[in-house]
């Protein structure tokens, strides 16, 4: 008897503490929600900042955050699921493909103020790129290859190996193979995959501090190498280091909204999308 | 036909091996360019070339460590008495107490007269210690220069004062850092086990599918806000409760960002606990219940020992998780440089300190260098959980085999 009072006070803490995690998440994202949600209309969204950032928008900071994202994507986007393909399907079981896999498992370990330095020095000074939207994104773009290759890679590794056979006996060479029967079963976990680095990528601040980030800067970037805002770095401003951050905290709360809505929706984008092509594919 | 498309195909696996080894070199790079900026630190005069310390040639101290010259320029000293001198008071000179002592004419329009008022200084006060530029320093100077120590490794482990931008002898003792960085990491870790463990369990063991279902993805989604934001939430709302809670002067402690950097470690450790969890064999689990075992003594005796390894990952890959997060933790602990000893005190982390000083600090100098040997430190850090973690999964997979 006994040991079945032992077993339903055990897991009845277990469900506690589960649940307490899943509202931390609720308080976390309802406080943020609550908040912000007033803050944000249109004229918050598109107008500049402006009265030492207490009034206006974060159009700057949303426009610079969307240019680090697509820079970032373009180039680890194609490198990640190259050598995604080229680890999976082209390595053998050997130590290459060991020591590719805890390289890629090493620099997912590094911290992103790590990135953030190794940028700096790279591609700031030594390519002498400066504080710009091209240096940004490249760290970035680092920061995320880890995580493009080992999704890539675990939609690959899904893919039925009886598909990979059927193909060959048709007498088609490995390239054709991957072409035309790996790479579009892969492909709706290869996109989901890319979708949720976007959210990894748009929320970074501290690889973007000494790249590219700017306190302050009221208009659009012209080019590649200009400075921009960025909403991560801008939310960091306003909480902390404001000149009136008592003054400018319902603009925090708005950029906070902002920042958890672009997350959320691309959460929730990338499982639909997942459903949606899974379905396509297995009707095909 | 056949040529050019083999042609193709080995282009093409280049094209796919070329990018291959882009993290690899990324690696190897951040290694190289961490290490030449901060090995930089243990090879770079304290004072640069262009200035001199020195003090009187009647002064008979010797032995002028950093630490000691650092304290004499931060007036801790009345006399020489104290570093085995004289009962001479210590007189600071520098450029602009100069100005103070002597008026414009008496320096010269150009300032062609500095030398010689120097000079004169010095000789009427053997207790005098100077730091100026090398120009401003006569032909016939009495006084001697002072070598300062270069910073040595040890020192700068060790060492418990950060003041890297105090002149002119800057130190960089980052053991103060070291410690914030373990205490916060070690709060985080003893926040998160519980409630990731539990949620691991509770998810693979305990819970329907239909609840698995959704909780699952909650989770996943505490994994995908920004960091920044979890920043801001501390700041606004637990750092408040602390201060309101404990009775503290300052909400912003190690205890604060104890329990922000554990809520980020949570999706990392209920991820990993609960796969390891799952690959539990079910004859085992069933073996067990065969016995008469109650679920919760299988869990305890069986399944959990089973997944000893897989646990172990997940609570390593929390830890790699946490020592490592920086605008998190720069918004929520405070960032004092005294070594803490409660988790009620502020303190600073090796990534936040990075983040704080590393605009400030001129490009090159011996502050920039010295952040980048921090970043060493963190990145060795990392590395180490890395290969535990490779560690680990090479004796499980053997064991299993």
């Amino acid at each position: 008897m006994n040991k079945n009072i032992n077993q339903k006070i055990a897991f009845s803490v277990f469900k506690l503490l589960s649940f307490a995690v899943v509202a931390i998440l609720f308080v976390i994202l309802g406080f943020i929600v609550v908040r912000g949600i007033g803050v944000v209309n249109w004229e918050f969204l598109t107008a500049m900042p402006e009265d030492g950032m207490t009034k206006g928008g974060i159009m700057p900071a949303i426009v610079g955050t969307a240019c680090l994202v697509l820079g970032s994507m373009i180039f680890a986007f194609p490198i990640g699921v190259l050598s995604g393909i080229y680890i999976n399907e082209y390595l053998p079981e050997n130590g290459l493909k060991k020591f590719l896999r805890m390289m890629t498992n090493n620099l997912a370990g590094v911290p992103s103020i790590v990135f953030g330095l190794f940028g700096m020095a790279l591609f700031v000074n030594y390519l002498k790129f400066g504080d710009s939207i091209l240096a940004g994104s490249l760290t970035l773009g680092l920061l995320a290859l880890p995580v493009v290759i080992r999704l890539t890679e675990e939609a690959l590794k899904s893919v039925d190996d009886n598909l990979r056979l059927a193909s060959y006996a048709m007498g088609t060479t490995k390239l054709q193979t991957i072409r035309r029967v790996v790479l579009p079963v892969a492909f709706p976990n290869i996109l989901t995959g890319l979708i949720l680095s976007v959210g990894r990528v748009s929320g970074e601040t501290a690889p973007i501090l000494f790249t590219v980030a700017t306190y302050f800067l009221p208009r659009l970037p012209q080019s590649i190498f200009d400075q921009v805002m960025a909403l991560p770095y801008h939310l960091y401003v306003l909480a902390t280091s404001g000149t009136q951050i008592e003054a400018s905290k319902p603009m925090a709360y708005g950029t906070a909204f902002v920042l958890v809505a672009i997350v959320l929706f691309i959460n929730v984008l990338a499982s639909l999308l997942r459903r949606f092509l899974q379905k396509k594919v297995k009707m095909n | 036909m056949r040529k050019f498309r083999d042609i193709y195909e080995k282009i093409i696996v280049g094209v796919l091996f070329s990018s291959s080894t882009i993290t690899s070199l990324t690696v190897i790079l951040i290694i190289v360019f961490l290490f030449k900026e901060g090995i930089g630190l243990f090879n770079h005069a304290v004072v640069d070339d262009n200035h001199v310390i020195a003090i009187s040639s009647q002064n008979p101290v010797k032995d002028l460590t950093a630490d000691k010259l650092a304290k004499i320029f931060n007036q801790d000293y009345a006399t020489w008495q104290e570093l085995g001198g004289t009962k001479d008071s210590v007189k600071i000179l520098t450029t602009s107490t100069l100005m103070s002592i002597y008026t414009e004419e008496q320096l010269g329009a150009n300032g062609e007269n500095i030398p010689s008022k120097v000079n004169e200084y010095v000789k009427a006060h053997p207790g005098a210690i100077l730091f100026m530029s090398k120009s401003f320093l006569p032909a016939d100077f009495a006084g001697r220069e002072i070598a300062v120590d270069k910073i040595s490794l040890k020192k700068f482990l060790t060492g418990t004062h950060w003041y890297p931008t105090s002149s002119p002898i800057p130190q960089f003792g980052i053991w103060a850092i070291i410690m914030g960085t373990l205490m916060v990491t070690l709060g985080a870790i003893l926040f998160a086990i519980p409630l990731g463990m539990a949620t691991a369990i509770y998810l693979s063991e305990i819970a329907s599918m239909r609840l698995r279902n959704i909780v699952k993805p909650i989770v996943e989604l505490l994994a995908g806000i920004p960091s920044v934001v979890y920043g801001f939430f501390g700041l606004i709302v637990v750092v408040p409760l602390i201060q309101k809670g404990f009775n503290l002067d300052v909400g912003e402690t190690i205890l604060a960002g104890s329990i922000i950097l554990g809520i980020m470690a949570l999706p990392t450790i209920i991820t990993v606990a609960e796969d390891a969890l799952r690959t539990t064999p079910r004859a085992l689990k069933e073996a067990s219940l065969a016995l008469g075992a109650s679920e919760w003594q299988t869990l305890r005796k069986v399944v959990i020992p089973y997944a000893k390894s897989g646990i172990s990952t997940a609570i390593i890959l929390g830890i790699g998780r946490a020592i490592g997060e920086t605008m998190a933790v720069l918004m929520v602990t405070g960032n004092s440089s005294n070594i803490p000893t409660s988790f009620l005190q502020p303190a600073r982390t090796i990534p936040a300190t990075i983040a704080a000083e590393l605009g400030e600090a001129p490009y090159g100098g011996l502050h920039f260098k010295a952040l980048f040997a921090l970043a060493v430190i963190l990145f060795l850090f990392t590395i180490i959980i890395n290969l535990t973690v490779e560690v680990i999964k090479n004796k499980a997979r053997k064991q299993s085999a």
